[in-house]
């Protein structure tokens, strides 16, 4: 009896502990403090269920060894992937991570059923009961190999966006499948296990239709839907277990997740539904006139006498300057023309880089301060009255087929206007069109220049050229 | 339908505590302004790690005899621990990472 208190007492310390983290972890400055808070709540969580757990014949955990034996397994590769991760690869990691979860989630509901079966309970067992089990594994598989989908877009393994017609039909199609067997499954039929196993194979298949489809700009919205998949997959094994640390973290995941879904497809002006369904950036090249147009180019030496000149710079940076490992050079840039009295700042893009904020925490990493970080409503108002913008490996996020080509694929997303400043820098390597592949009406702009090269290369080069002035 | 009102009176505090969670991570997460969205979402993903709860009971339940069930408790625990550790390492690694102007200042 008092153990079972004891572990009440822990999950709820938990519980709030995730609450409290996920509160702090929405301001900068307490952001840090937040996830180690959350991380405290769950050590006191998991280590009040090998102290203090029950079950319902009073007998404390059993095969504690090998327990810890995975425990260290997994905390041990946890550990080395995150401190080895490059900052670029960040968004892989996570949907990884996410991926973990959702398996766990799959394997317990998958061991719960074989548990049921072996012990013949199975008409003893509530319908409610049931369902969840079931739920619990077809979220948590959805999410499991909807990630790994993920991971390998993000990654680079599977660049193509496979998608034929029909493909929504077959998905639903799939869907009521499993409905169907759910229920066989829940009536207590004589194959239970067969139709249990169908569940799981086709939630694993499912997972996959899901995100095949969706392009690459889009991505970091189903990371984030996923994260919420799994946080629900781990409510419904909580209900389970009646577990409230489960109950509570797995919820709070749930809704958090959903919620920052929407915001960002909000910043994208999309809505949830085009996400799943359309095939981001499968249509090659929408506005194809535009391909033939003029372009100006610039040298590095007029580009750094126009920077020297100018009152007011901003720096849009994109994707390309991480790749290009060259977030430290643009900040050697940036102190060097504000010692010069120069305004700089930094258009940041809500979905600039792969995921939402990942251009923050590339630029974190090379030591520029986040208040120098402007993002995209207060830019665009800043950008008329800017001599110079610097685009930095950016592509889409300043692409203004966005506002005024209907038939482009990326039509509806609002973007920063750089176009409305005095005049405007393109650094890109060559004139491939970006990550979405939508080719870009920017760089054919009057005040547009191209400066062709390696971010790096070029950023180091126009340094040295204001020195020398 | 006598099942499904049932299912409600048995569970009806669960039911109060996810309904209660989910307005609460709704108010929680709204205001988080798009410079934090990245550590958000995987601090939020090592939470979630939470069901790695739920392996270890599995495992800890399991008869040391059930080779199925224990095998598949272990890689349970493994990725949940996974999910659980990776996650906060990597959130406190990137938010280790920001900084504000005068704090750098300070450091000068």
């Amino acid at each position: 009896m008092l153990s079972t208190s004891l572990l009440l007492i822990c999950y709820l310390v938990g519980s709030v502990a995730f609450i409290l983290g996920l509160k702090m972890l929405s301001s900068p400055k307490t952001a840090l403090n937040g996830n180690r808070l959350a991380a405290v709540g769950m050590l006191i969580a998991i280590g009040g269920t090998f102290l203090f757990y029950r079950n319902s014949n009073g007998e404390p955990l059993g095969n504690l060894i090998y327990i810890f034996i995975a425990i260290a397994i997994g905390a041990t590769i946890g550990t080395l992937g995150a401190k080895k991760v490059k900052m670029t690869a960040m968004p892989q990691l996570v949907s990884l991570f996410n991926g973990a979860g959702g398996l766990c989630a799959s394997l317990i509901s998958i061991v719960e059923f074989n548990r049921i079966i072996s012990s013949n309970t199975i008409n003893q067992i509530s319908t409610g009961f049931l369902l969840i089990l079931i739920a619990d594994l077809l979220i948590g598989s959805v999410s499991f190999s909807g990630s790994m989908i993920a991971f390998a877009k993000l990654n680079g393994n599977i660049k193509k966006v496979t998608s034929f017609t029909g493909q929504q039909f077959i998905n639903f199609g799939i869907l009521i499948l499993i409905i169907f067997l759910a229920v066989l499954v829940v009536n207590g039929s004589v194959n239970t296990s067969l139709y249990f196993y169908a569940i799981f194979s086709l939630a694993l298949v499912y997972g996959v239709l899901f995100v095949v489809p969706i392009g690459g700009a889009d991505m970091p919205v189903v990371i984030s839907l996923l994260n919420s998949f799994t946080g629900i997959a781990t409510a419904f094994a909580g209900f389970l277990y009646s577990n409230q640390a489960m109950m509570t973290g797995g919820i709070l995941v749930g809704s958090a997740g959903t919620i920052l879904t929407l915001v960002m497809c909000r910043a994208m002006n999309r809505s949830l539904s085009k996400v799943l369904l359309g095939s981001f950036g499968a249509k090659k090249t929408a506005t194809g006139e535009s391909a033939e147009r003029d372009y100006k180019e610039i040298s590095v030496s007029d580009t750094a006498m126009i920077m020297n000149y100018a009152h007011k710079v901003m720096i849009v940076p994109g994707y390309g300057l991480a790749v290009a490992q060259a977030q430290h050079a643009c900040h050697d840039l940036d102190k060097i023309l504000t010692d010069k009295g120069i305004e700089v700042s930094y258009a940041i893009h809500p979905v600039a880089g792969r995921m939402p904020g990942h251009m923050n925490v590339l630029l974190a990493e090379a030591n520029v301060p986040y208040d120098e970080l402007e993002e995209m409503e207060p830019s665009n108002d800043e950008f008329p009255h800017t001599d110079v913008v610097l685009v930095l490996g950016a592509n889409d996020v300043v692409n203004p087929a966005a506002e005024n080509d209907p038939a482009s694929p990326i039509y509806g997303m609002q973007i920063l206007e750089v176009d409305k400043a005095k005049q405007v820098i393109v650094n890109k390597r060559t004139m491939h069109p970006g990550y979405a592949g939508i080719s870009n009406a920017l760089f054919y702009e009057d005040n547009t220049s191209m400066l062709f090269g390696d971010a790096k290369n070029v950023l180091e080069q126009i340094i040295t050229e204001i020195k020398s002035m | 339908m006598q099942d499904f009102f049932q299912f409600i009176t048995d569970n009806e505090q669960m039911i109060y505590l996810i309904i209660l969670m989910m307005f609460l991570g709704v108010e929680v997460i709204s205001q988080v302004p798009s410079i934090l969205h990245t550590p958000l979402m995987s601090g939020a993903n090592a939470i979630h790690g939470v069901i790695v709860i739920g392996a270890i009971i599995v495992m800890g339940e399991s008869d040391a005899n059930n080779y199925l069930a224990m095998s598949i408790g272990f890689i349970a625990v493994i990725v949940g621990t996974l999910n659980v550790v990776g996650g906060f390492v990597v959130t406190d690694k990137m938010l280790g990472m920001f900084k504000s102007d005068k704090k750098n200042n300070s450091n000068n």
